[in-house]
């Protein structure tokens, strides 16, 4: 895997990690909680490199 | 359970069931095969990655069929699907595919050259995922792709896409784009490879023209046109006058930009002995102003809002309530292939191809495209080809 590609990857789970953490500790707007749901999709199938 | 994470599990089953549902409908499109029927002229068969072995085993690979005639003479590239949502192109490739047979010369088809983005879609703007042609044995389906590779396939996109090898700053997107990455280069990006490999191809081969078929919107003013670089120009020239003459539809002649890169009309030329040309026929699916992009408007090009704007003579190209229907595209594309090959085999005789039982526009118009398609169901096995 190039180098630029493994960086990319790390980028992805960070900002996965920071919707995940933001979705557990919203606690009243659904509309945040279903706009962190739906931006993670992309992210998660990146990681899992799902086609 | 507290209130909110009861919330929150309902929203996640939502989200996946919205996520799994749709990605179903993604994965099917994107492996569904198309039935290649390869006819009677066929007599090889090869693979693009034989000429760039970092295609191999990717979703970049597409077959590559050679039509030799007995008699030996000149050689012509037809590549179709360069950008797949501009499927006149993959259509007029699979006429010659089927019905071409070559007295003289050689004919070679790619019929799928992007192979990756006809197997990626555009959801933000609506695209039809299939489309289908009414034949007399039923319809024949087609996976209707993007202009660009899929991100799947090649990822991630740089932030400029920075021309090999002329250094040229494009778009980021273009780097998917395979008529923004000629001439290519073996190590570089996928569609660099695609490229490059088609480059090979022309090189090894001794290809004397190659076509790249396209389509374009009505308000673009590269459209319904041929688009050759100099050492071309001539038999642009030519052809776009005897069609007018003999088949009376317009298609007249645009230069290749010397300063605009990564172009198949201007690297092909530029890099080896080959004389390109694009063929664009109008595309009123690709306008940005138009109804809903369904396969209706895909298939007869009849749009409310084009019709409003060519009374405004806000279009590049004849507009009326006919619309643009298929059959005249593809028909406007063999008819200026066919010409394009005549007009070589003049100029050089010693290079002339001869091809017959394509038909032309007149006969593409009247019978439709897929009176022209055989029946994959009673076509012999070994001459079916699945991209």
């Amino acid at each position: 895997m190039p180098f630029i590609m493994l960086i990319y990857y790390i980028i992805s789970a960070y900002i996965l990690a920071m919707l995940i953490w933001n979705f557990i500790k919203e606690k009243k707007s659904v509309n945040d909680m279903l706009l962190y749901l739906l931006v993670m999709v992309p992210f998660i199938l990146r990681l899992l490199r799902v086609k | 359970m507290p209130k909110q994470w009861k919330i929150k599990v309902i929203l996640i089953l939502i989200v996946s069931a919205l996520v799994i549902t749709a990605g179903i409908q993604l994965y099917k499109h994107r492996h569904f095969r198309m039935a290649l029927a390869a006819g009677a002229g066929v007599n090889k068969v090869t693979m693009l990655s034989d000429y760039c072995s970092g295609l191999k085993g990717t979703m970049a690979d597409t077959h590559v069929f050679f039509l030799e005639g007995k008699e030996p003479g000149g050689k012509m590239l037809i590549l179709a699907n360069t950008h797949s949502n501009e499927p006149a192109s993959l259509l007029a490739a699979l006429i010659f595919l089927e019905n071409a047979v070559v007295e003289k010369g050689t004919l070679i088809i790619i019929p799928q050259f992007n192979n990756s983005a006809g197997r990626n879609t555009r959801p933000g703007d609506g695209y039809p995922l299939y489309f289908e042609i009414q034949t007399s044995w039923g319809a024949k389906k087609f996976r209707m792709g993007n202009r660009d590779a899929s991100p799947l396939d090649q990822w991630p996109d740089p932030d400029v896409y920075v021309h090999y090898p002329d250094k040229q700053l494009l778009s980021f997107l273009d780097i998917r784009n395979t008529n923004r990455t000629w001439p290519g280069r073996p190590n570089g990006a996928l569609m660099e490879k695609v490229t490059y490999a088609a480059m090979e191809l022309m090189r090894t081969e001794k290809v004397d023209m190659a076509v790249d078929i396209h389509g374009a919107e009505t308000m673009f003013p590269v459209t319904n046109c041929i688009v050759a670089p100099e050492k071309a120009m001539r038999i642009a020239t030519m052809t776009s006058l005897t069609l007018k003459a003999r088949e009376g539809f317009d298609n007249h002649v645009e230069p290749s930009p010397s300063g605009f890169r990564g172009l198949s009309h201007r690297e092909i030329g530029d890099f080896s002995d080959t004389l390109p040309f694009l063929l664009e026929a109008p595309l009123p699916f690709l306008d940005q102003p138009t109804g809903p992009k369904t396969v209706k408007l895909l298939l007869d090009g009849k749009d409310p809002f084009l019709l409003g704007l060519a009374k405004k003579n806000k279009l590049f190209v004849p507009y009326d309530e006919s619309g643009w229907p298929m059959e005249n595209r593809v028909g406007q594309h063999c008819s200026a292939v066919l010409e394009l090959l005549r007009q070589f085999s003049r100029k050089s005789p010693d290079r002339s191809i001869r091809v017959k039982n394509v038909p032309r526009y007149a006969g593409i118009v009247k019978n439709g495209v897929g009176y022209y398609y055989h029946n994959p169901a009673i076509i012999n096995k070994k001459d079916l080809y699945f991209n």
